[in-house]
């Protein structure tokens, strides 16, 4: 296990040793996004009953940027090591592909959670905020940051460069956090658009933790951790062939 | 006893490419052993099959008697590899990544080993340096000690002395020296044939992915390396019989190529009918660059 937990800590140390990039500045972004947004939308907007426009909005904020950067974490370690090379100072030791997958998605999870609790406790001087549901909370947070991990190591095992690795940030995770109701509840949406919606995995992540908070949401909690759980299950069975078979590391 | 290393029938392909054609090779525990052969050879392929970096496509590999895929814990445990790229993590110094570097090996506490190294490495001073600053002389001194952190048994070495200046090389070669009277078996590669003459006990010289040449670098030299003669004739006219013979010439010298001491009889002899003096003469001793350009330009 030693090797488990070395690797867990360098690839802490990584983010932490760079943390105005990795904590500070997505912070940052995401408290412009509620500043702005909640200023626009509070008074034209009412999604559950009792609840304020801008309390809506911050579970959601903080689970965008919850997924965002444990899927940064993972991706960006993992690509540059490819690119840099230094990928063989982990190629070479007796660590198994379980381990090597373990600590990469670990580290995606803690940077996740670190970002994600700094949203949500700066948040609260925009608007009070309760937790009805904490387990549940848990659970979904947990659950999006292992998923984007894992999603961000296949993405960098598959990609062969940069310029492709930012095609799938920019073309895939991006639109599906966007379009995952963070900033809108899926029933305001015109009904080809919420059916779609409940084919993205996103949605039940933000819908489920959102519950966590309020104790209300689109679809119910239960089915949203099933299908959330299921997606993150054939996720780590893809992520761990992949690394096992030694996709695009051991040629 | 156990060869430290043993390629069985090992071919490698890269598409159409065909870089490794079945080569078989031992090296024996507590050898200094060189790999030798020309840019594209094969070498670096063949030491990350060994490696597990890369996968074989037939045949296979053993270090210490571990097969390197179904056993690569152990075989990984007893196998150092120093990468031909010059490669560090931009993130941490040099005392961070022999701690990791330890740490995936499982030790956990290896302080005393790591001052070791550094120290040996002429790195003692650069231990909480970020590797990024580090010259590229460092780097290969960080990268020779991170193959060192688990004190395996047997090291590969893929041109460890490239871009290292000359003192630093011989400090470089006096400590793997030791590493060997120690009992760890070396194997390198390297572009300076000189140092694989001195260093190393025996060579393999690999071509187009073949091992051509495997024997001890004594025999080697004594078996193909041609005797080179320089002379000095008055009048400076060689004779058409020896022409065939000519390898070159310089500075008013004919360096002449022969098979071995005894076809120098024939020379002279040649030389005194033809009426031509010998004002000087030299033998040169044969080198393993000598038997490096002989086989290399041999059609296989
Ligand atoms: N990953 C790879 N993909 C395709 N061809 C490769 C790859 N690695 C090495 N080769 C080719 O295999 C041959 C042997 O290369 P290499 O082992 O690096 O030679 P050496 O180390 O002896 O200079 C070369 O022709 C090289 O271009
Ligand atoms: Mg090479």
């Amino acid at each position: 296990m030693t090797g488990l937990w070395t690797l867990f800590y360098k690839e802490l140390l990584r983010f932490w040793k760079v943390s105005l990039q990795t904590v500070l500045s997505p912070l940052v972004t995401t408290l412009l996004y509620l500043l702005i947004f909640s200023h626009v939308l509070a008074a034209h907007v009412q999604v559950y009953p009792g609840v304020g426009y801008t309390s809506f909005l911050i579970p959601g904020l903080v689970m965008m940027a919850m997924l965002q950067n444990a899927y940064a974490n993972s991706s960006s370690s993992l690509i540059q090591s490819k690119m840099a090379g230094n990928i063989v100072f982990l190629l070479l030791p007796p660590l198994a592909y379980w381990e090597f997958f373990a600590a990469y998605v670990a580290a995606a999870v803690v940077r996740g959670l670190v970002v994600g609790i700094g949203v949500g406790l700066a948040g609260l001087w925009f608007a009070p905020m309760a937790v009805v549901h904490p387990l549940w909370l848990v659970l979904f947070a947990l659950a999006g940051c292992a998923m984007l991990g894992m999603l961000g190591i296949i993405t960098a095992l598959w990609a062969a460069s940069y310029d492709q690795m930012a095609a799938v940030q920019n073309f895939l995770i991006m639109p599906l956090t966007f379009l995952s109701g963070v900033f809108y509840s899926i029933h305001s949406l015109p009904p080809f658009w919420q059916a779609l919606s409940r084919y993205n995995p996103f949605f039940y992540m933000i819908d489920g933790f959102r519950y966590g908070f309020f104790g209300m949401s689109d679809v119910s909690p239960a089915l949203g951790l099933s299908i959330v759980g299921g997606c993150c299950l054939a996720l780590s069975l893809t992520t761990l062939a992949l690394l096992k078979s030694g996709y695009k590391l051991r040629n | 006893m156990t060869p430290a290393l043993e390629i069985h029938e090992v071919h490698k392909r890269f598409g159409r490419l065909h870089a490794l054609r079945g080569v078989n090779l031992a090296v024996e525990q507590g050898e200094f052993f060189a790999l030798l052969g020309p840019n594209g050879a094969g070498k670096t392929t063949l030491i990350n099959i060994l490696a597990g970096l890369s996968r074989a496509t037939q045949g296979r590999c053993e270090v210490m008697g571990h097969d390197v895929v179904a056993d690569y814990r152990n075989a990984r445990r007893s196998l150092g590899v120093v990468p031909q790229e010059l490669v560090y993590d931009a993130f941490f110094t040099v005392r961070e990544m022999l701690r990791f570097q330890s740490g995936y090996f499982g030790i956990r506490r290896n302080d005393a080993w790591i001052d070791e190294l550094l120290h040996h490495l002429a790195l003692t001073d650069k231990a909480d340096t970020p590797t990024r600053t580090l010259s590229g002389g460092m780097k290969r001194r960080v990268l020779v000690a991170q193959a060192l952190v688990h004190k395996p048994p047997v090291i590969v070495l893929d041109e460890p002395t490239a871009g290292v200046d000359v003192e630093l090389r011989q400090n470089l070669w006096e400590f793997i020296r030791r590493l060997n009277r120690d009992g760890h078996t070396i194997v390198l590669t390297t572009h300076y044939l000189d140092e694989a003459e001195t260093l190393c006990r025996r060579v393999a010289m690999l071509k187009q992915g073949q091992v051509v040449a495997l024997d001890t670098t004594r025999n080697l030299l004594s078996a193909h390396a041609a005797t080179q003669v320089r002379l000095q004739l008055d009048p400076h006219r060689l004779p058409d019989a020896l022409r065939p013979l000519l390898a070159g010439e310089a500075a008013g010298f004919f360096n002449l190529v022969l098979d071995d001491y005894a076809a120098l009889e024939g020379v002279l002899t040649t030389l005194r009918e033809a009426n031509v003096a010998v004002t000087e003469l030299e033998v040169a001793k044969p080198d393993l660059e000598t038997v490096f350009l002989q086989l290399m330009g041999k059609t296989t």
